[in-house]
């Protein structure tokens, strides 16, 4: 049983804030509305960084330069991942302010059998490490794996829509992420608390009917004590006893973190966000500069010191993996800015702190800086945010006018664009379909274009020489509905088994125990599909079909509109598939804990794996070429500037892609105006206008190719380019030849 | 509305380098000039363009409007938008009367006397481009003679029209040091007319659209000017008091 901590530990802790609802029970939300002091000035109080901060992120060069010539430093192989499965770590001890590593040493990843050995396997065979035989015994003798659970009850036809590429990217074989712990309540309540309140709803089921529903959440709920009593260990390693709240800013910084580094010890999810602790922590830090316990640089050091941590957050992955999802993700999304629904905004001092690592550590693309970007943001803080955007390309926008009437003001971004209210919701990460390869499908009857193989059965194909979109439209509607059954199908048979294998326990014990959760679908191919249904519509698309009859390639005569150039005639096509499918979607009789079915169109840079995996499409695009990325018009295709096209992008509407809708926009600087305080108030402006016109997620990237072109030629020079994709900034040096290409030419167009 | 049609060459939804702010940009097709460093050779000729009425060139532009008058403006370029100075005058009037917007000229002024002063009320900036100094040169360089431009700038200045001056920067065409002090004391002769100077440094994207028209391109080899040469250049327009960027 939990020990209550003496009262004046909280009177001590809570010093100087006013309290509310949140005094007696676990309410972040409200102890920031209470709380926050939101900040309406420019960035002149920054400060550097310090000789210490230097030194620490210098220590980490030559680690991080033999990880990338190895492509993994170093893993722990004979340690399965838990909490407390390996002994404190550091850069350097004596320097560091904020500790905490994954595992016993800096980049050094461990391993995560539960989400599935083979990912294991193949990682550690890639890189030049063995399994350590004892591991490998338990995770196939006696323990299953989330993996294992998957493929015991797939379909035939999942296994071959997966196999094909019409379902990719699906969360089968490693962590599924996407879950957003609220780390803040650790700070805000010490763990002790937070025991008691689980051990609260834990009884309050006492008395239920035990069906299966109220079993598995009794014993998540024992999982969850285990979870906080082992991140209470955890910490103690480190010297710190976390059961009580945090008395300073350097603690509730340290506080969070722990609650952060549990999660990535144990979860190798696609994505482990931190959600949107910024503005919590300025409470604190506020408190400790009035009370004159720190100085602004302290301040910095400290957030520059969690931020370097965030910075080293690693998994290990097959290449494979890697080249789906370019470069080395993590998506330790941070959530910065937005408004209260007061009308306050939630733009703090630290909010500025927080995008001020850009500058005191240099770009980089973890952690995930996001700004939740509000019409009625104050001014100075635009300008701030595009200054750094100019200079770095690190930061993605998102739609809080949009979202917060949708999910309060206390949301955080998972992944890329997955918003959900912190601590109350999580999702069920579904990747997405193919949705230009299911096209190619509805043409030929369920056979796939590359292999011949049949894939979707009970179809037949179209014989006729010209497509007419009729017939077209038609087919393509039986073959969605047989897409989206399958697709729903398999999302159920991967949340059932990774809540039985490879529950989140740490995260989930951040969360109230009744969560809203969402089925997150998704579609790629977007702008494929739709020029191709607008070339079959408004020009004659003629089918070109290999010696078994199957439609390889298209020819098109005349001119057709295509999506992006904010012409209604296409981009009502898109429109109206993004709705289609999300229909279909929930027209399906079953989501498992009774989802709530969403859907993204976000491809992040598996565009160009996608496209490499789909054949000849009636728009002209040639086999292999890559796909745009998420909402994206298709490369090229957007003659009338990038205005036009997120005009475009801003019709999908929110309200059939509430997992979120993105679009990268790429610029040099000189295309933003001539001058740095032009190009700041321009790119400002036109955010400003996009979210206006109900666009959703933006990536900002300003660059030039002369740099790209360099970065190509000689990557050892510039191991820090940034560049936004789809959805997050990746190392440019990361990517593939071919990623480096495909950002080059979507970037820098010829045009007047 | 007029019935004249308006030969467009494309449209911009958001250019950052073409006067104040965002701004849309008609792109008008034809031009009577022959600019060796001309990097739209492609909208030398009006009939290439596509035909709209000026409803339709206000539809595409009318979608934007709000967005604009916050974050710049609209702005008509070429090709010359005075080779149809009667479409384009209808087109400037209706954008400053129907839409309210910022509105600016791209110009050679070459043929500014074909229009009335009054042609020119529903401009607020004019971007006037003056390609050399010296007549002989820029006879050479444009196929065209300089006086009417001189003119032109002229003219600005009595109807006290504000313009910007735009100077493109050709290594071993256009960076002479006497050319540009001549060209500097001209401008500041003009008075407060003159808001600023945009040196337009040369490149060469437009190289590949001299070979897609099988037209003789001769700045092949001409390198982009060096960071030093322009803001020697910029140096020498200041050394006038003019206002640089």
């Amino acid at each position: 049983m939990t020990v209550m901590a003496p009262l004046s530990t909280y009177d001590k802790a809570w010093r100087g804030f006013t309290d509310g609802a949140w005094s007696a029970q676990v309410d972040v939300r409200d102890f920031i509305q209470k709380n926050v002091i939101p900040y309406t000035g420019d960035e002149s109080f920054l400060t550097g960084a310090t000789a210490r901060t230097k030194k620490v992120w210098e220590k980490l060069a030559p680690l991080l330069k033999e990880e990338r010539e190895k492509g993994v430093l170093d893993v722990s192989t004979d340690k399965p991942a838990a909490i407390t499965a390996h002994g404190p770590g550091y850069i350097d001890k004596e320097l560091e302010i904020i500790v905490g590593l994954q595992t016993d040493a800096p980049l050094k990843r461990a391993i995560m059998p539960n989400g599935g050995l083979r990912m294991i396997e193949a990682g550690l065979e890639a890189y030049g490490f063995a399994l350590d035989p004892p591991v490998a015994e338990i995770w196939t003798k006696y323990r299953k794996s989330h993996n294992q659970g998957v493929f015991d009850v797939y379909t035939p036809e999942i296994l071959a829509a997966r196999k094909s590429g019409l379902v990719t990217g699906l969360p089968d074989a490693y962590g599924r992420g996407r879950i957003i712990g609220d780390y803040r309540r650790i700070a805000l309540y010490g763990v002790d608390f937070l025991r008691k309140d689980k051990l609260r709803e834990f009884h309050e089921l006492d008395g239920s009917v035990f069906d299966e529903p109220t079993l598995r959440l009794r014993e998540e709920l024992s999982e969850q004590f285990r979870a906080l009593d082992e991140l209470k260990q955890m910490a103690q390693s480190y010297g710190f006893d976390i059961s009580a709240p945090a008395q300073t800013a350097q603690e509730a910084v340290q506080w969070v973190y722990f609650g952060y580094l549990a999660a990535v010890k144990e979860q190798n999810g696609a994505a482990m966000s931190m959600g949107r602790v910024s503005s919590f922590l300025d409470i604190y830090i506020q408190r400790d500069l009035r009370e004159g316990l720190l100085t602004e640089s302290q301040a910095q050091e400290m957030i520059d010191d969690l931020v370097i941590k965030l910075r080293i957050v690693r998994f290990l992955r097959t290449p494979d993996y890697d080249q789906l999802f370019s470069g080395d993700p993590t998506w330790v999304t941070e959530s910065i800015g937005g408004m209260g629904l007061d009308g306050r905004p939630l733009v703090t001092k630290s909010s500025f702190r927080f995008l001020h690592t850009l500058t005191t550590l240099g770009p980089a693309p973890e952690p995930n800086l996001t700004v939740l970007w509000s019409s009625d943001l104050p001014r100075a803080f635009k300008d701030y945010c595009a200054k750094v955007s100019i200079e770095t390309s690190a930061i993605q926008y998102e739609n809080d006018d949009l979202m917060r009437p949708e999910w309060g003001d206390d949301y955080g971004i998972a992944c890329c664009v997955s918003a959900m209210r912190i601590g109350k919701q999580m999702q069920f990460f579904g990747a997405r379909v193919n949705l230009a390869k299911a096209l190619l499908y509805a043409i030929n009857g369920g056979v796939d274009e590359n292999s011949g193989e049949r894939v979707a059965h009970g179809f037949t194909p179209i014989t006729g020489e010209i497509l007419r979109f009729d017939e077209v439209h038609e087919k393509y509607d039986l073959l969605l509905d047989w897409l989206a059954k399958t697709y729903v199908t398999a999302l159920n048979c991967i949340h059932y088994m990774h809540d039985k294998y490879a529950y989140e326990r740490i995260e989930m014990a951040l969360h109230d125990r009744d969560v809203l959760r969402t089925m997150a679908c998704g579609i790629a191919g977007l702008s494929v599909a739709t020029d191709s249904l607008s070339a079959i519509k408004h020009a004659t698309v003629r089918v070109v079909r290999n010696d078994k009859g199957l439609a390889v390639d298209y020819a098109i005569e005349g001119d057709y509109p295509a999506y992006g150039n904010n012409d209604d005639r296409a981009d009502s096509i898109a429109v109206e598939l993004v709705s289609r499918f999300m229909d279909k979607v929930k027209a399906q009789p079953c989501f498992y804990r009774n989802a709530l079915p969403t859907q993204s169109v976000l491809t992040i840079t598996s565009n160009v794996v996608y496209g490499k995996k789909t054949g000849n499409t009636p728009d002209g695009r040639r086999g292999g070429m890559p796909f745009a990325p998420g909402a994206n018009p298709m490369n090229g295709r957007d003659v009338k500037g990038f205005v036009a096209a997120g005009a475009s992008v801003a019709k999908i509407p929110y309200a059939c892609a509430l997992d979120g809708i993105s679009w990268t926009a790429s610029a040099t600087p000189d295309t933003l105006g001539p001058t740095a305080p032009e190009r700041q108030r321009n790119l400002a402006n036109c955010l400003d206008g996009f979210v206006k016109a109900g666009g959703f997620h933006v990536n900002v990237n300003v660059f030039n190719r002369e740099t790209l072109m360099d970065a190509i030629a000689h990557p050892e020079l510039y191991p820090q380019l940034t560049v936004r994709v789809s959805g997050y900034a990746v190392n440019f040096t990361k990517l593939t030849r071919e990623q480096q290409m495909d950002v080059v030419n979507r970037t820098f167009h010829q045009s007047l | 509305m007029t019935n004249t049609l308006g030969y467009l060459h494309s449209v911009e939804s958001g250019a950052a380098a073409d006067g104040p702010g965002v701004r849309f940009v008609y792109f008008m097709q034809g031009c009577l000039f022959r600019c060796l460093y001309c990097h739209n050779p492609d909208t030398w000729k009006i009939h290439a363009g596509r035909a709209v009425t000026l409803d339709e060139a206000l539809t595409e532009l009318r979608p934007y409007a709000g967005f604009l008058k916050i974050a710049g403006g609209v702005t008509v370029s070429g090709g010359e938008p005075l080779l149809q100075a009667p479409f384009v005058g209808d087109l400037l009037t209706h954008i400053k009367k129907e839409l309210g917007l910022s509105t600016a000229l791209d110009t050679q002024g070459f043929l500014h006397t074909s229009v009335p002063d009054s042609w020119f009320d529903p401009v607020d900036l004019v971007l006037l481009d003056i390609k050399h100094a010296d007549p002989e040169a820029y006879l050479k360089l444009t196929g065209k003679p300089l006086q009417p431009t001189l003119d032109f700038a002229q003219r600005l200045a009595r109807l006290n029209k504000p313009f910007w001056l735009r100077y493109v920067l050709v290594p071993g065409v256009t960076d002479g040091e006497a050319d540009i002090l001549r060209l500097a004391d001209f401008v500041a002769s003009l008075g407060k007319v003159v808001e600023r100077v945009d040196i337009l440094p040369f490149h060469q994207l437009g190289a590949f659209k001299w070979k897609e028209l099988n037209l003789p391109y001769t700045l092949e080899n001409t390198p982009p000017p060096t960071l030093d040469s322009i803001a020697h250049t910029s140096a020498l327009f200041a050394s006038r008091g003019l206002p640089i960027v």
